[in-house]
Order: C-alpha cells, then sequence, then structure tokens
C-alpha cells in the first residue's frame, strides 16, 4: 500500500461546450520518505494536481488516498508551499508561522509553541529577520518562510508547487541545496512540481513527466539512483546524470511534438476595410473610421464604360 | 518665480495669492451700503441707506468680516440656543454627525462583508442597494420624522436626552452615509486573493480565525476608503438634516441667519462647514494611511 495514492484521477474545469480537461486518468503512488519530482511544461496542470493533493479541490473521477484514507477536504497534514509564497502581509514572519502552529498544535503551551516557531525561523537561517513582514524580504527569503511555515506544522507530505519558479537563477541554485537539506533531515515525504529538469535531478528520488495539457497524463517514471548528497558539478559532468536528464528532455520534447500535431487552428484573415486615405482635410463629422467587411451592407462600384 | 522654489514658499505663498484673488473678485460683485442725507417733504433731514452693486445684498468680505468677528472671536461663546460661537456651533453638529456615523458603520461592515462573501446575499440585495444609494438625505428625512414620531431616547449618564427630530437626523445621516462603507467592504471582500483563503483553507482555521486574521485584514484598505468616503457625506447630511429640524449646530444656524436676512452669517456657515468638512478627510485620510497593508 502506498503511502500517497492516485488513481484513475480527472480534472477538468467549465460545462459543456466550454469545458476544458486538464488532468486524465492520473496515477501516482508515492511511497513514504520517498522524494518524487512531477516535472511538466507551464500550464500542462501541474498546480491542478498539487490543489487534488491538498484538497483545494476534488477529481470528477477516480481517487486520492494518504495513508489509506481518502482525502475529502484541505487539512494541516498536507504542507503546501505555494509558487507565490501566499504569506500574509499584514503578519510579520513570527506572526505567519505561528498562526500556523497554533494551529495544529493547539493543545501545546504558548512557551512550547514559541520554541518550535524559533526553531523553524532557524532552520531556514531567517532568525535575523523573524519580526519583519514579508513586503521588506526578498523572494527567496519569503520563500523560505513559506518552506518553514510548511515544515512547522509537521505536516505527513510536503506538496512544493514550483517553490523556486519565482526567483533568480542564483537564489534558486542556493535554496535548492537547502531544500534538499531540510527535506533530508526532516525525513519527509515530499512532491515537487517543477519545470526545471535539472532542479528535480538534483533533488528527487524519482521523476515523473507530466505530458502537455489538456488532458495532461503522468509519464514513466525515472527513477534516479545515485547517492542522496548531489550537487550541481555531479550533475553537469556524470555521464549518468546527462544521459538522465536528455532522456527526460526527449520524452517532454517528444510529448510537445505530438501536442503540436494535434492542436491544428483555423486561420481567419483580420475582417478590416482598408482606410480610405483619399480623403484630406479636417472631418468633424462622419470621419473615416475602421470598417469590417462583414458589417458592410451595400456596396458602390464604379463601372467604367 | 525661482526664488519662491528655493524656499518652499509656493505652498504657502500661491495658496494666499488664489484667495487674494477669489477675495477682489468677490468685493467686486458685493454690494455695498450708501448712505444720503435727504430732505423729506417736511424739511426734516433723514438718512437713507441703499445698498448698490452688481449683487446688492452681498455682503462684501470685510461686512463679513464685521459681522462675523463676535462668533469666530468667542468661538465657544453661548448667548443662547441659536446664538452661539461657532465652534460651540460645530462641536453641537459633530456630535451628532459621529452618532450617525458610527450607527452607519455598525450596520454597514457586516453588510458589507455578506455581499462580498455570498453570491446569493449579493444578488437579493445589490439590486435594492443600488436604489437607495442615490436618494438624497433631504428625502430620508421625513421618513426618519414619521418612523420616530413618538420615539424618546433618553441616557442621563451621556447627556442624551432626545426627541423625534434628533433620532430622525442621526437615523438620515446613517442611512445616507452608510453605502459608500457598504459598497467598498463588499469590494474589499470580493478583491481578496485566493491565495489568502487557500492558506486559511489548507490550516483549518476556524470561520472566527480566518474572519479575524484573513478576511479582515485583507479588505481593511478598502474598507478606510469607504470610511473616509461614508464621513464626508456624514458631514453633507447634517447641514441638510439641521436645517430642516431646526436644531442648534452649524446647517441650523445657517438656516435661522438666512431667516433673519444676515447674509454675512450665510457666508461664514458655508466656510465653517467647508473647513471642517476638509479637515475630517485629511484626518480619515491619516488614519487611512496607518491601516495601509500591502
Amino acid at each position: 500500500m502506498a503511502f500517497l495514492e492516485i488513481k484513475g484521477a480527472d480534472k477538468g474545469f467549465g460545462v459543456g461546450k466550454a469545458r476544458s480537461e486538464v488532468l486524465r486518468d492520473i496515477q501516482l503512488e508515492i511511497a513514504e520518505g520517498e522524494f518524487v519530482a512531477i516535472v511538466g511544461y507551464s500550464g500542462s496542470g501541474k498546480t491542478t494536481l498539487i490543489n487534488l493533493i491538498a484538497g483545494l479541490s476534488r477529481p470528477d473521477t477516480g481517487t486520492v488516498t494518504l495513508n489509506g484514507a481518502p482525502i475529502t477536504g484541505p487539512g494541516p497534514d498536507r504542507g503546501i508551499v505555494f509558487q507565490n509564497y501566499s504569506l500574509l502581509p499584514w503578519l510579520t514572519v513570527t506572526e505567519n508561522i505561528a498562526l500556523a502552529v497554533d494551529q495544529v498544535f493547539s493543545t501545546w503551551t504558548p512557551a512550547e509553541r514559541a520554541a518550535h516557531i524559533a526553531k523553524f525561523i532557524a532552520m531556514v537561517n531567517l532568525t535575523p529577520a523573524r519580526d519583519k513582514k514579508p513586503g521588506e524580504l526578498s523572494g527567496g527569503m519569503r520563500q523560505r518562510v513559506s518552506v518553514a511555515r510548511a515544515l512547522a506544522m509537521d505536516p505527513k507530505i510536503l506538496l512544493l508547487d514550483e517553490p523556486l519558479g519565482a526567483l533568480d537563477a542564483l537564489t534558486r541554485a542556493t535554496l535548492q541545496q537547502e531544500i534538499g537539506q531540510i527535506s533530508r533531515q526532516a525525513g519527509k515525504t515530499v512532491l515537487l512540481i517543477t519545470n526545471d529538469v535539472d532542479e528535480a535531478l538534483l533533488l528527487a528520488d524519482r521523476i515523473i513527466p507530466l505530458t502537455p495539457g489538456p488532458g495532461a497524463t503522468l509519464g514513466e517514471s525515472f527513477v534516479v539512483d545515485k547517492p542522496i548528497e548531489r550537487n550541481r558539478h555531479l550533475i553537469n559532468h556524470d555521464p549518468d546524470f546527462k544521459r538522465l536528464r536528455a532522456r527526460i528532455i526527449q520524452f517532454l520534447l517528444d510529448c510537445g511534438e505530438q501536442r503540436k500535431l494535434v492542436v491544428n487552428k483555423k486561420l481567419t484573415l483580420p475582417d478590416l476595410e482598408p482606410e480610405d486615405l483619399t480623403r484630406r482635410g479636417p472631418v468633424l463629422f462622419n470621419k473615416p473610421r475602421p470598417r469590417r467587411k462583414n458589417t458592410t451592407r451595400r456596396e458602390d462600384v464604379e463601372i467604367a464604360a | 518665480m525661482d526664488w519662491l522654489k528655493r524656499f518652499k514658499l509656493d505652498y504657502l505663498v500661491l495658496p494666499l495669492v488664489g484667495i487674494g484673488l477669489v477675495l477682489i473678485g468677490w468685493s467686486f460683485i458685493a454690494g455695498k451700503s450708501i448712505t444720503t442725507q435727504v430732505k423729506d417733504d417736511w424739511g426734516d433731514t433723514t438718512t437713507i441707506t441703499k445698498r448698490v452693486g452688481i449683487s446688492a445684498d452681498l455682503p462684501s468680505p470685510a461686512e463679513t468680516w464685521k459681522a462675523s468677528a463676535p462668533y469666530i472671536l468667542q468661538p465657544f461663546a453661548k448667548r443662547g440656543e441659536l446664538d452661539q460661537g461657532i465652534l460651540a456651533f460645530t462641536w453641537l453638529s459633530l456630535k451628532l454627525v459621529v452618532q450617525g456615523y458610527a450607527i452607519a458603520l455598525i450596520l454597514a461592515v457586516p453588510l458589507g462583508f455578506c455581499l462580498g462573501l455570498s453570491p446569493t446575499f449579493s444578488k437579493m440585495f445589490d439590486p435594492l442597494i443600488q436604489v437607495l444609494r442615490p436618494v438624497s438625505p433631504l428625502a430620508w428625512l421625513p421618513l426618519g420624522m414619521v418612523l420616530f414620531l413618538s420615539a424618546k431616547v433618553s441616557v442621563p449618564p451621556l447627556g442624551i436626552n432626545y426627541g423625534a427630530s434628533d433620532l430622525a437626523a442621526v437615523f438620515t445621516i446613517a442611512v445616507c452615509s452608510m453605502w459608500p462603507t457598504v459598497l467598498n467592504t463588499a469590494m474589499g471582500v470580493r478583491a481578496i486573493p485566493q491565495d489568502y483563503i487557500n492558506v486559511a483553507k489548507v490550516l483549518k482555521l476556524s470561520r472566527w480565525k480566518t474572519l479575524t486574521k484573513v478576511l479582515i485584514p485583507s479588505a481593511l484598505p478598502y474598507m478606510f476608503t469607504g470610511f473616509r468616503l461614508s464621513l464626508g457625506i456624514a458631514w453633507l447630511v447634517i447641514v441638510a438634516a439641521e436645517m430642516l429640524t431646526g436644531k442648534p449646530g452649524i446647517g441650523g444656524f445657517l438656516w435661522q441667519q438666512y431667516n433673519a436676512l444676515s447674509y454675512a452669517h450665510i457666508i461664514l456657515c458655508i466656510l465653517t462647514i467647508g473647513v471642517v468638512g476638509f479637515v475630517l478627510d485629511r484626518l480619515m485620510s491619516v488614519v487611512e494611511s496607518r491601516f495601509r497593508t500591502a
């Protein structure tokens, strides 16, 4: 029995003609303590998938179970790090984390909770900034607060929804290392969603590509059987890693090719009539306006004898 | 003009120049008294005072000042119910405004939250609100009079002893000034980012905690914009309410002086109303900037 299990989940939005299938027949099994990365194009339904697991939305068909129990709604047993941080801007770093901790560990004494919060702020190296508001922090620091908030809830599974997508390359590299370390220390089950294959290779035990939407589904998983301590140098130079990356990218590109063949759009020419430039001088009324061919009711055609 | 900018005097001097120009224009239009001595048919000399000018009865700036000086220089004097210093009148009016405004906010904020949170509630009451919103205070006041015809509220420790006309005035202020707060609160609640609501959902915050920790702080900037607009309207309405009920206050004074043909005092009242309204708006914008969240 897998720890997190999704069986035949479909999800779409809208009804009738406007309906678009986002996810189709999702099958996913994650074992306890595993670090799984899902890689896919932007807009392929990655966030929809995370929302299904988080319980923020329900699948149209199929089931999502965590530890054998079906997921029926959101809950603090699944810590989420959102792409756009989702920190409350009117609370300080400490208060943001306290909001989560007070909720989850409501039976603890205030002193225990304060110590717990301080521990997680220290874990993400933000102790000097603990009384600052999110607006005063850089993007990288905000995302670290978000990670600390998710971990401080002591969730069964950590869901990372493109956590580093909005950051610059240098900050992203630093935070990738930190997230790797922190999640290994905490020994959590982690599901990382990303569009960066290198990020997935750096962190995950298993990488699953998500085919591009509409009707996205999960491809075959690629196991990264390499030591857990990895760094950029290894990923860039080790031949096994290079091969694995090439395979994943090739898979995604092939899916993209298929998508290109499937989508054929009917092209229509613009319907505007050319403006009559022979009129001269300022015109107060009946100014020439752009006209559309299909609105013309009558046309005067001069025929030279 | 360079020397003006250098000493930052243009903020002081230019408005003064503007006021001066308006005063000159005003004196030009205003009438002035001409006293002539005439010998009448019986041979007695009598003095006849006549006013001439473009607008003969409009007092000139100097006359306005002369007539207003006792009210301005002894701002808290009380010579009679409808003959008090200008600040005493302002105080009476402000007291009434604060009561009406407080009632407006107490009603408007929950109403706004309901509108913002529930689409059903919004569809149900939005048309009604849109219809009631543009109704003038002059139309509400008679209804208030009828509603509170035989009502009496008396709270001796607060010095409140209200009859129908006081209650009608408070009612009118409340009912006219609540709409901007209702609509802005509703808009603020609708504009709460889905991310914040997701956070509340994931943390399984209780309804009360979601309201106090997420919804209210997020909607607060919008709400304060509404509060500010509401205060402006409450102050507009007080004048109309006092004029019609004849209560002592800045509007009541204005109306009484109009009936007494004392036009200088009307101008004094208009200026006072304007200055007080301006000060209230500034105060509110200071409070508003305090509560601005990112």
